[in-house]
């Protein structure tokens, strides 16, 4: 994957160029997403929604067959960063600053969890993203998310 | 500190990370995750979600601890976490582990640290609250109990 510097990343000014349907299998397809078998699901003009499936590897404790809290953590960043390329429409480099996720509930017994990040405000240097993660009802979420993410300026082995 | 090994109170997604029980400073576990490809995020970084999931597996192997020393048993849920993120995390060996700010009857407040070379310096820091709920409550939600 490389990067290229964007000096300007205004959601005024976008062209649309990302397209996370496209680009979130092959972004998801590597290293720890891969691992954990992130899946894409769905995804609007600043939002990505992306999917966790049950796998007895990825439990909390080993004698119930609830998903950790861990993999849900995982799914939200990179759903967040996936809603960020998504409203500024363009895949830059950033970098996860701030990320608070509550837990309301446990996830249900072997239940996929689906995360949904939406990116509401992008500045110049940062982009504020908030989301839910739910086992099937998005009314009855597992866990609310918030996280902030910081450009990366002009690092040329940033990749 | 003494000798690193697998530690059967990991979590199977820890261990699917390759995350270990290091050794132990000051009566704490240090626990450490060698890069490998299932923490890698951008190519050549560590995973943010991966530091989580090693900063959140040292909180509670802390929290774990010291409650075993009290004799204490608990089913532990985690309430919250907040990550910060302070450096990349490069393609080497990352440690982390925790202190408890405060250990209440029901809730614990705990502040957690990953390392690479340099202890003084942290590739990131989170705070945790974790609910410790009775042993036998094996249901039910946070809101709930």
């Amino acid at each position: 994957m490389s990067v290229t510097r964007t000096p300007d990343t205004r959601i005024e000014e976008q062209s649309y160029g990302f397209d996370p349907g496209r680009a979130a299998p092959l972004l998801l397809q590597h290293g720890h997403s891969g691992r954990l078998g992130l899946k894409y699901r769905a995804h609007g003009d600043n939002w990505a929604e992306l999917e966790l499936p049950w796998r007895e590897d990825l439990l909390g404790e080993a004698e119930r067959h609830v998903l950790a809290s861990g993999p849900i953590i995982s799914m939200m960043d990179t759903a967040s960063s996936l809603s960020i390329w998504t409203a500024q429409g363009r895949f830059t480099a950033i970098a996860t600053l701030d990320l608070r996720v509550d837990y309301q509930r446990p996830a249900r017994d072997r239940a996929a969890v689906i995360g949904r990040a939406e990116c509401y405000k992008i500045t110049r240097s940062a982009a504020f993203v908030r989301g839910i993660a739910h086992d099937g009802d998005p009314e009855d979420p597992v866990a609310h998310v918030a996280g902030v993410f910081m450009h990366i300026a002009g690092d040329p082995g940033n990749g | 500190m003494a000798e690193a090994g697998r530690d059967a109170a990991l979590t199977p997604y820890a261990h699917s990370l390759g995350i270990v029980v290091h050794g132990h400073d000051g009566g704490s576990p240090v626990l450490a995750c060698k890069f490998n490809t299932n923490v890698e995020g951008r190519p050549g970084n560590l995973h943010g979600g991966a530091i989580s999931g090693l900063l959140e597996t040292a909180g509670y192997a802390v929290l774990r601890s010291e409650l075993s020393k009290l004799g204490r048993s608990h089913r532990l849920k985690p309430i919250n976490i907040t990550v910060q993120f302070l450096a990349p995390g490069k393609p080497k060996l990352t440690y982390a582990t925790a202190r408890i700010t405060k250990l209440g009857r029901r809730n614990a407040n705990i502040a957690v640290e990953a390392w690479q070379d340099d202890r003084s310096r942290p590739i990131a820091t989170a705070i945790m609250n974790i609910l410790m709920a009775p042993e036998d409550v094996t249901a039910g939600t946070l809101g709930s109990t």
